[in-house]
């Protein structure tokens, strides 16, 4: 491009003191990883049949397809540039699919991989081929009007007829409806459905059923279907998210899916085997998410760094000119720290997606130990990492002034995009006390005098025999803090009291009441603070240990201050537990603050070279003011232009309400 | 009691309510609608504004009589299609909703700045176009002459024109100093010229500015005789008052698509050598004389009155009511919602029975009373101040300035996360926009950059938090003592160095956590002045050294505004001795707002000692036993809000509680639901169908 780039921006990148390069390579995980990334990129950078619009100028309908659009040639495209690896797979669909949001995606990340996973091999045989190749189009329809993250709670049924070997599938009151599932509303012609199976009189619980939807050939929904779009939303104006309200639809006995459990032709209910492996799917696309929470965090830093260094603002010092926003120290406190988390949890990614692979071979050979575990992990940081992200991004939008409001930042959309990871896949609250119940059940291990293993090994420590919490000398309480070893052992005691803490004052509770479940809910609030003691514990551990296997010596440099940066300002914002716990002294807390601050000076001239390492592609942050080039008013003032309302000088408005309206009165 | 009719939906379902909702209702342990009154500031207003929403069409034909209306509903004011339009037909909806609502006005005689309007806004929950109007009245009040006040407020009130305030630039926002726009006086024609020197310059977002105005309050840097004199106001026309085509030598337009606001044209304006004449500069505090002579009047704040006139106003009329409903629609959906079970053998709970949730929305409730009554007393010091003020009178301008700076800051950053809070702890329903929580926190999110930014605003508290401490030291030590401005009046009073508490009941006693509150602000205070010093002493530059120190200056203002608003809503609650229901009930909210607030800072408390490790466990004890009292009255306090079915256009928020058959109907007239689908035909078919054509 012959555009120059701004000055600002010029700057700022000659004065940095390592090599982007070179972390790019390790975000990606090695430098061929980098390079095949951005040839997957390029093609379809410079494919035209991807060119659109901008988005932000068009109705809910025309977004809705532009993302068909490009699904469908997603299809042609990948089969043509002979893409398959799933990582590859990945990288082209984040750059391609608007917002990653592609109405026949949940054909491929839950229809077919349901249908592989609890599908026989008949049933694979009929179907499957057909899924990939979308001459079917799948979703997966779950949650209900009425019920969501608990799942015992769902309404619909499907009644087995031995007399016609079929299932009857029906939704038997408004709030039984199936809502939300993506790609259900307009895209979809059939879906898993999952339902209470009923046969011989008896209820087994949910099962998953194909049913279709729509007739092939018309697309109109078959009889006794009623099926649609649910409606406006705050983002995801690309996907039909839909309902479907089924009037007591016959299918096929065939389509249950039952590799596992089984309903015989006479309406015999065979249990199945074991289920456990159930849990896979769930920490597969929940290690996922906190990859996705760290890549929208980092999109949202390198919206709002690059643009804090090319806005000047205000005066430091009367008479010189307007600094750059970046020099505020109120501007590094807002955004620094939130850079150093999208490094943390990229990291904490990459690790869940590491053990998820390799817990995934054991599971192959038969080891199901170490899943308990990592279901609880990846429920907790799947929460701690959006609850943070959606927090984060917003702050990097507000950052941004009152142009962070408007929709060329793009920032409006990242956290459109991303805030309903918070609720889906398992509602935050919910899951962190999935996390707390594997904690209690660890404290009461421990309790009953037998060890635990891997990240919570540290309740192995805890004096179980103290009798007044007060008294905790016996712990050391030397933090190091400009040690990120050092810090995480400060993590690891906060975790360790809070889960005691929380295991006690349940304990209390139960000895007050009579049901342990009353006792529960009345410790809830203290059991959802544990949890998150122990995520955080958790990620500055990775952090830090993630420092280790750095070669680079600058590199390194740059890292460790982030990981303290990171450390040691979590530590000032839940001060309360590290000086309640007296695991820091006042003074220690006084010395985090100016050492913070001090971080921020350090990390200041590293800022938009450590977003740049990020290597997103313009086209992928969508932002005016996010740009690599930093020329961001100039085509603020070309954006705006082109906006709908300008298309003629005079509104039709003024003619219609306004004129009247100065003649009248 | 309040009846139910009141503020119904009127649609299919609202014949009946959801037993749910009903059972809540069934024994309330005050009197509903005793608590809407003290809301309304009174019986009378609450009847007001009831007959003022009625004569909107805010209720259903059949409680028309009921409410003793003056007209009959007028569709004209209904918001349900408001979640299925476009950017264009939000802008033309909202022009047209003003437009029938000043025709309303004129014909029942409803005055500019009258509790009618006021009530009128809040019934079409401010959907309106030309907003940015009133802005421009208000404004010319504050800094015009009175014979420009005489010229153009006549104008301005019978619409024959259409006027914005254009402030903030596209290189420029909070820091005034920075507008690039300059105003240069030509004295042989006396006329000033307007002009935009940089692309930077362009006025860059005010609303209404895009399409609709005629006129424009244009803020500039006055240069006269050769001199630069800072920033002024000035009336330039923009638009053709015959065919509303643009002026010679003005650019314009809209600034496209937002988070949301789609109802405003939020614009954009250059000005090239636009000339106008020399009485277009508002001259109450500074005047052009026609040979270029410079005459000033008032201080260098006095034009930021304009500001702080807008900042009061917001708090009650926006920003609040947005929280309010959000806590209305969130607390209803979670008596109705139900999920898992609380015991084995239950039926699935409410999840509001959850103590999580709880623990995610009485905050939230609180918060929204707490700047009620925080937003009411500010405005009240407001209106005393003001006559002083326009009379030149500038006395009590910095503390009016540093208290409305600090409450916008406070009360729209809590708002928007509390909205969001609200939003998210409706699960997944909470995303759907019908749900009418994605429109408030987007809404309400806009309020923590607009108006000034918030981290600007604070550190502005925070300079006057200085120079009050300062002052206060020096006086410490003479017999004469200044007093202080009532607000920071504590930062003389005898400070305790240790809470005294000793039990969790001890922290439900407004004087001891009030205490508390102002231990926190006071050594916060004292340390960023210390932090400040040192830098000083250690060689900085004074501007270098506040740069430096910023983030402890940050963390005093906040802790100075929480313990600003604890103490007004203690202090509100103490006025309402005659009605102890609504007093007890109040005041759970007023310790949960203040205990909350404890916790989520328990760090700055036991930082010196102040509270011991023990004393904050009483606190959490306090807090969590709070909840569970708060949770029988949840919707009895979000009903005294008092806003219709119509006002909240919420599928999950309806005050009958049927809310997943009005979700599902609502669903079903979406736009993609009613009118086919050409992706389909264009692309679906031919993807399904390209797998057979291959075989």
């Amino acid at each position: 491009m012959a555009v120059t780039m701004n000055q600002d921006l010029r700057r700022e990148r000659a004065s940095a003191s390592f090599n982007p390069e070179l972390l790019t390579h390790i975000l990606d995980g090695s430098p061929e990883n980098t390079r095949r990334r951005r040839e997957i990129e390029n093609l379809i950078l410079n494919d035209p049949d991807f060119k659109h619009e901008d988005l932000n100028f068009l109705t809910r309908s025309q977004r809705y397809e532009v993302a068909v659009r490009k699904s469908a040639t997603l299809v042609k495209k990948i089969r043509e540039f002979g893409i398959s690896d799933p990582d590859e797979i990945m990288w082209f669909k984040k750059l391609h699919m608007v917002n990653f949001v592609e109405p026949v995606g949940l054909n491929f990340s839950m229809f077919v991989p349901t249908l592989l996973n609890q599908g026989t091999a008949a049933q694979k045989e009929k179907w499957l081929l057909s899924a990939k190749g979308l001459q079917i189009i799948g979703t997966y329809a779950q949650t209900e009007l009425g019920h969501g993250t608990h799942l015992r709670g769902l309404e619909t049924t499907a009644t087995y007829d031995p007399e016609t070997q079929e299932f009857i599938l029906n939704s038997p009151t408004v709030t039984s409806i199936k809502w939300w599932p993506g790609g259900l509303g307009k895209t979809s012609n059939h879906a898993i459905v999952l339902a209470q199976l009923y046969t011989q009189g008896k209820c087994y619980g949910l099962h998953a059923f194909i049913v279709p939807l729509r007739e092939i050939g018309t697309h109109k929904p078959l009889p006794g279907i009623t099926v649609g779009d649910i409606g406006p939303k705050f983002g995801y104006d690309e996907m039909d998210n839909g309902y479907l309200k089924m009037d007591h639809f016959r299918i096929p006995r065939e389509n249950m899916l039952m590799k596992y459990a089984q309903v015989k032709p006479d309406g015999t209910y065979v249990k199945p085997v074991s289920n456990k492996l159930t849990y896979g799917t769930m920490v597969f696309i929940r290690s996922f998410l906190v990859g996705e929470a760290a890549r929208s965090l980092a999109k949202a830093c390198t919206i709002a760094i690059r643009y804090s260094a090319v806005r000047h603002q205000s005066e430091i010092k009367p008479g010189e000119p307007e600094p750059q926003i970046l020099d505020f120290q109120t501007q590094q406190y807002k955004l620094f720290p939130l850079l150093a988390t999208a490094y943390a949890f990229h990291f904490v990614g990459a690790y869940m997606k590491e053990t998820y692979h390799r817990i995934n071979e054991d599971i192959g050979h038969g080891d199901l130990s170490e899943l308990p575990e990592l279901h609880a992990l990846t429920a907790g940081l799947k929460a701690f990492t959006s609850w943070t992200t959606n927090a984060a991004i917003e702050a990097c939008r507000m950052a941004c002034g009152g142009h962070g409001y408007s929709h060329c930042s793009g920032l409006p959309n990242i956290y459109v995009t991303f805030t309903p990871t918070c609720t889906f896949e398992g509602e935050n609250t919910v899951m962190m006390l999935q996390t707390a119940r594997f904690l209690m059940k660890s404290y009461d291990q421990v309790h009953a005098g037998k060890l635990v293993c891997g990240m919570v090994s540290y309740l192995n420590d805890l004096p179980s025999q103290r009798i007044q919490p007060q008294q905790v000398a016996v712990w050391p309480t030397v933090v190091d803090i400009d040690s990120p070893h050092s810090l995480t052992e400060a993590y690891r005691l906060r975790a360790a009291r809070l889960v005691e803490i929380a295991a006690k004052n349940l304990q209390t509770e139960v000895s007050h009441r009579k049901s342990k479940e009353v006792a529960w809910n009345l410790t809830s609030v203290d059991l959802v603070r544990a949890s998150e003691a122990h995520c955080h514990y958790v990620t500055v551990k990775l952090f830090s240990e993630q420092l280790l296997k750095i070669q680079d010596k600058p590199i390194q440099a740059v890292l460790r201050n982030l990981c303290l940066l990171y450390a040691l300002y979590g530590i000032s914002q839940k001060a309360g537990d590290f000086l309640q716990e007296n695991i820091l002294t006042d003074t220690q807390v006084t010395q985090v603050h100016q050492r913070i601050k001090e971080l921020l000076t350090v990390i200041r001239p590293d800022a938009v070279t450590l977003v740049d390492a990020f290597d997103f592609q313009d086209v992928s942050l969508g932002s005016v003011l996010g740009r690599y080039d930093g020329n961001v008013y100039e085509n603020l003032f070309e954006w705006a232009k082109t906006s709908p309302l300008n298309k003629a000088e005079v509104h039709e408005s003024f003619y219609k309400h306004l004129k009247p309206l100065q003649s009248k009165l | 009691m309040g009846s139910p009719a009141r503020v119904s939906m009127g649609d299919a379902w609202s014949w009946r309510v959801h037993p749910d909702m009903e059972s809540e209702r069934r024994r309330p342990s005050f009197d509903v609608e005793r608590l809407t009154n003290i809301l309304d500031g009174g019986a009378e207003n609450t009847a007001l504004r009831r007959r003022v929403g009625a004569s909107l069409g805010s209720l259903s034909p059949a409680c028309l009589s009921l409410a003793e209306s003056i007209i009959h509903s007028d569709p004209e004011f209904s918001l349900k299609e408001n979640y299925f339009m476009s950017q264009n037909e939000h802008y033309e909806a909202g022009v047209k909703k003003k437009f029938h609502l000043q025709m309303l006005a004129r014909r029942l005689g409803w005055s500019e700045g009258s509790r009618e309007l006021r009530y009128a806004f809040r019934a079409v929950t401010g959907d309106l176009a030309l907003g940015l109007h009133h802005i421009f009245s208000k404004s010319l009040q504050s800094l015009g002459s009175e014979e420009q006040i005489a010229k153009w407020a006549p104008l301005c009130d019978q619409f024959r024109i259409i006027a914005t305030y254009a402030q903030t630039e596209l290189g420029h926002g909070t820091y005034l100093q920075g507008l690039e726009t300059e105003a240069t006086y030509d004295a042989d024609t006396q006329e000033f010229v307007m002009h935009s020197p940089t692309l930077t310059a362009t006025k860059w977002w005010p609303g209404d500015l895009g399409r609709s105005a005629t006129h424009a309050l244009v803020l500039a840097q006055l240069i006269c005789s050769g001199a630069r004199r800072g920033m002024h106001a000035f009336i330039v026309p923009i638009r053709s008052l015959q065919d509303h085509s643009l002026l010679p030598g003005v650019t314009a337009g809209d600034i496209g698509p937002k988070m949301d606001f789609e109802y405003i044209d939020n614009g954009f304006l250059q000005l090239d050598h636009v000339r106008i004449p020399r009485e277009n500069m508002l001259s109450r505090f500074a005047q052009v004389l026609p040979d270029g002579t410079y005459v000033k009047l008032g201080t260098a704040q006095s034009n930021y009155l304009s500001m702080v006139v807008v900042r009061v106003g917001l708090l009650l009329d926006e920003i609040n009511p947005l929280l309010e409903k959000a806590c209305v629609i969130a607390i209803r959906y979670s008596v109705i919602r139900r999920q898992s079970r609380l015991r084995p053998s239950d039926p699935e709970a409410k999840v509001l029975d959850y103590q999580t949730q709880q623990h995610k929305l009485f905050p939230q409730l609180a918060a929204a009373y707490a700047f009620h009554f925080t937003g009411t007393s500010l405005r009240d010091f407001f209106q005393e101040s003001y006559g002083a003020i326009l009379d030149r009178d500038f006395s009590l301008l910095p503390e009016l300035h540093a208290l409305s700076s600090g409450l916008k800051a406070l009360i729209s950053e809590f708002c928007t996360q509390g909205a969001e809070l609200c939003r998210r702890a409706c699960g997944g329903h909470g995303y759907s926009k019908l749900s009418g929580l994605p429109s408030l926190v987007s809404r309400v999110t806009a309020s923590c950059t607009y108006e000034g930014e918030n981290t600007v605003l604070y550190l502005q508290v925070a300079r006057f938090l200085l120079k009050s401490y300062l002052q206060a030291q020096a006086s410490a030590g003479s017999a004469s003592k200044t007093s202080l401005p009532r607000s920071v009046a504590y930062l003389t009073a005898p400070d305790l160095a240790r809470c005294p508490a000793q039990r969790a009941a001890d922290f439900l006693r407004p004087g001891l956590y009030t205490r508390a509150w102002a231990h926190v602000a006071v050594r916060l205070i004292r340390d960023s002045a210390h932090q400040l010093q040192t830098q000083m002493q250690s060689g900085a530059e004074e501007h270098e050294a506040w740069n430096q120190t910023t983030v402890i200056h940050l963390q005093a203002a906040k802790a100075h505004c929480y313990y600003v608003t604890v103490k007004s809503f203690a202090e509100a609650l103490q006025r309402l001795d005659k009605e102890p229901a609504i007093q007890q009930a109040l005041q759970r909210l007023c310790d949960l707002f203040a205990l909350h607030g404890i916790l989520s800072a328990a760090g700055d408390f036991l930082h010196d000692g102040f509270l011991s490790g023990a004393q904050v466990d009483m606190v959490r004890t306090a807090y969590l036993d709070l909840l569970f009292l708060i949770r029988k009255d949840a919707i009895s306090l979000t009903d005294a809000f008092d806003f219709t079915d119509q006002c909240l256009n919420s599928a999950l928020g309806c005050y009958d509680g049927n809310v997943y058959e009005r979700l599902f109907y609502w669903a079903q007239k979406s736009p993609t639901n009613t009118q086919g689908n050409p992706a389909y035909q264009k692309y679906l078919r031919p993807l399904l169908q390209s797998w057979r054509s291959k075989l």
